[in-house]
């Protein structure tokens, strides 16, 4: 789950971290209010979506005066900010970050992340940071410095010595990057995240070090044991057919395709989804219904599949093992008569229950088209597509 | 022999008084798994599917010389009960459990290494469709009639694609010796790796279906593994060739995750180690029995 920068600077600031001051507005009256209550001569105000890459799609800009600062916030209230990293319709701004803008002498990077080959928290750092970070981890990445976490230790302070010295640190800086680091990885732990990342870190013309930018991710499976930050999500910034899809124990990703997709399990999904490309066709999304499913979680599958004006036929494939074939059976011809379908459903059981879901199938008197396998079930599917008008 | 769990293991079930944990230990029992316990803490003394509950996985150990643990753990709980299982001597755990945060795995496997070699328990999971020795016993909640017994191994992330190989081969007249489900966490007790290493030393195995997924580096370290060091041959299939590329919000992610995490660099890794990659899903079995085919010819 991600949180939007201005809360990932309150949390880390309160483990230690050096932020910048700053205030949230929800309107531009407001930002022009807090550029004055900020006071100084210069501020960066900052679109808050979940989504990097913000400065090079105009969400961010550096303003010299509280008017200024009101005018560049009314242009971004409302508006849906497409980034390099959102999908095409961008994602809505509903919140502006005002903040005291910072002298900055070097910028820096700083994340930390899940390792999934030492299975522990890796620190990567780079004493040049800013937006090039991914271009300069392929072009250069052994000026990326990486560092894994012992977690029955814990960060060390020689540790964090190490890595501020080697990313060319002096004097008081040394002491006030151990502190950022331990703070990030405190943070980190004691909140369940996946992801910290300050980009950049920049060395103030004082030589100070600011957190100029800080984003946070934090665990789903986690959010029983974290209610402050579970209070923290912004359905605004999700796609809502994922997040109402979610609510119902469904995972759903939306794609570009036409056949839509229910499927138990992501490995079979993902392989359903290759063999209908390979039979010629385009899958309009991911969705796996999860275990142990219910005649009603296939319904409100059918319905969130369904949302999607493009589809036009659909594919259920069902290796049931904790699933039930009945049940999901019974889901299909429910939700064939309840929905009104009239669109092509192609559907392929197997594994626990089969022979009574295939005659729940067989017996429904729905035109419903019946397929063994999993080759047949994609190469009928892909065929049974309306025939597109020329 | 198989690998993990014949007819004689002798198996407990974590959370087998509820009502998931209860319908699978059932089943289990049925096959003919050699379920001699289960353990609820609180409900030691009652019996359960006219097997002994024990509070403590160390009762049920002491009592019953239990030495394989099926855990049915919800979320919240579930590593905190692995670590139990590990200490009170249990061998093999199998964790079918999805949802358990990641930051437990990370504390749950540095806790592991704690132990000698000679008591380590391994860890199949969690988030997997559990061990299966075809006509002997299984622990976990496949179908078990899908498979047939015989002598392939199968290893995969995902549970639902495991039977769907299981069944290509069964179609094929193809057997399998064990099937096991490593999970689709991002941190899991065993590897491809680790499996294929008991694959490789098993006397009743003569060829390993390996089935991975996009995202991870197992699969690179396991096609590194099986080039240098297996004399059985693998086929192996990659799941999510046509997966758009997740969206994530900041880089660090993307900085860290090295060459070999993309089906098709995946897929050109296993190759190059000499593994035969069945082209599409469906052909995960006729990719098999061609192998199996060659093989006998040679």
């Amino acid at each position: 789950m991600d949180i939007h920068e201005y809360q990932a600077k309150e949390i880390l600031a309160r483990f230690g971290v050096p932020v910048p001051r700053g205030g949230l507005a929800y309107s531009p009256e407001q930002a022009g209010y807090r550029a004055r209550e900020l006071g100084g001569s210069g501020w960066v105000v900052k679109a808050q979506i979940h989504s990097g890459g913000r400065g090079a799609a105009g969400g961010v800009k550096f303003c010299q005066s509280a008017d200024e600062v009101h005018k560049f916030a009314a242009t971004l209230f409302g508006k849906q900010l497409v980034t390099k990293q959102t999908d095409a319709n961008g994602k809505g701004v509903y919140r502006v970050w005002v903040e005291a803008a910072s002298d900055i002498a070097q910028e820096m990077y700083l994340g930390l992340v899940l390792d999934r080959k030492s299975e522990r928290i890796m620190i990567v750092a780079s004493a040049h940071g800013g937006m090039e970070i991914e271009e300069l981890a392929e072009s250069d990445p052994d000026s990326l410095r990486r560092m894994t976490i012992d977690p029955a230790v814990g960060l060390s302070e020689f540790q964090a010595r190490e890595l501020a010295f080697a990313l060319g640190l002096k004097g008081g800086q040394i002491a006030q990057m151990v502190t950022t680091l331990r703070a990030c990885y405190r943070a980190y732990r004691d909140l369940d995240a996946v992801m910290v990342e300050i980009n950049p870190l920049v060395i103030t013309k004082s030589g100070d070090l600011v957190a100029l930018d800080a984003k946070m991710s934090f665990d789903t499976n986690a959010l029983f044991r974290q209610p402050q930050i579970a209070e923290l999500r912004d359905r605004s910034q999700e796609d809502p057919r994922e997040s109402t899809a979610g609510d119902h124990g469904l995972s759903y990703v939306g794609l570009d395709g036409d056949i839509g997709c229910l499927i138990n399990g992501a490995g079979l999904a993902m392989a359903t989804m290759d063999m209908i490309k390979l039979a010629g066709g385009e899958p309009a999304n991911f969705l796996d219904i999860g275990g142990g499913a219910s005649p009603e979680r296939v319904v409100r599958a059918f319905q969130t599949v369904l949302a999607d004006g493009n589809v036009s036929v659909i594919l259920v494939n069902i290796f049931a093992g904790i699933n039930r074939c009945d049940w999901v059976a019974e889901g299909v011809v429910l939700a064939y008569k309840q929905l009104g379908l009239t669109l092509p459903v192609v559907v392929r059981l197997a594994g626990t229950n089969v022979e009574e879901g295939k005659a729940i199938i067989a017996n429904s008197g729905l035109p419903l088209i019946s397929a063994d396998t999993l080759a047949e079930a994609a190469a009928v599917a892909v065929a049974a597509r309306p025939a597109k008008a020329a | 022999m198989a690998i993990l769990i014949t007819e004689k293991t002798r198996v407990i079930v974590q959370g087998m008084s509820g009502r998931i944990g209860g319908f699978h230990a059932a089943d289990m029992i049925r096959y003919g798994t050699n379920v001699v316990g289960g353990v609820t803490p609180g409900k030691g003394g009652e019996r359960h599917l006219d097997r002994p509950l024990f509070n403590t996985v160390r009762e049920a150990v002491e009592a019953t010389g239990a030495e394989a643990s099926l855990v049915f753990v919800p979320p919240p709980f579930a590593a905190d009960a692995i670590m139990e299982a590990a200490d009170a001597g249990i061998r093999t755990a199998v964790c079918v459990t999805d949802g358990i945060p990641s930051q437990d795995m990370m504390r749950l496997k540095r806790f592991l290494r704690r132990y000698p070699e000679s008591r380590k328990m391994r860890l199949i999971g969690p988030n997997c469709a559990g061990v299966i020795s075809p006509g002997k016993a299984f622990m976990g909640i496949m179908p078990p009639h899908i498979y047939m017994p015989g002598r392939v191994g199968i290893i995969g992330r995902s549970g639902t694609l495991g039977y769907e190989a299981a069944s290509q081969m069964k179609a094929l007249g193809i057997g399998v010796s064990t099937s096991v489900g490593i999970g689709g966490d991002p941190i899991n007790g065993s590897s491809f790796k680790d499996i294929l290493q008991l694959f490789e030393a098993d006397h009743d195995t003569d060829a390993v279906m390996m089935i991975g997924e996009i995202g991870g580096p197992q699969e690179a370290e396991a096609a590194e593994y099986a080039r240098a060091h297996m004399t059985k041959p693998v086929v192996a299939y990659i799941a999510g060739l046509s997966a758009p590329k997740g969206r994530k919000m900041g880089h660090a992610g993307a900085i860290i995750s090295a060459f070999g995490e993309s089906a098709q660099e995946k897929v050109e890794i296993l190759a190059a180690a000499g593994i035969t990659v069945a082209p599409n899903p469906s052909a995960m079995g006729e990719t098999m029995a061609r192998l199996l085919t060659m093989r006998k010819v040679a």
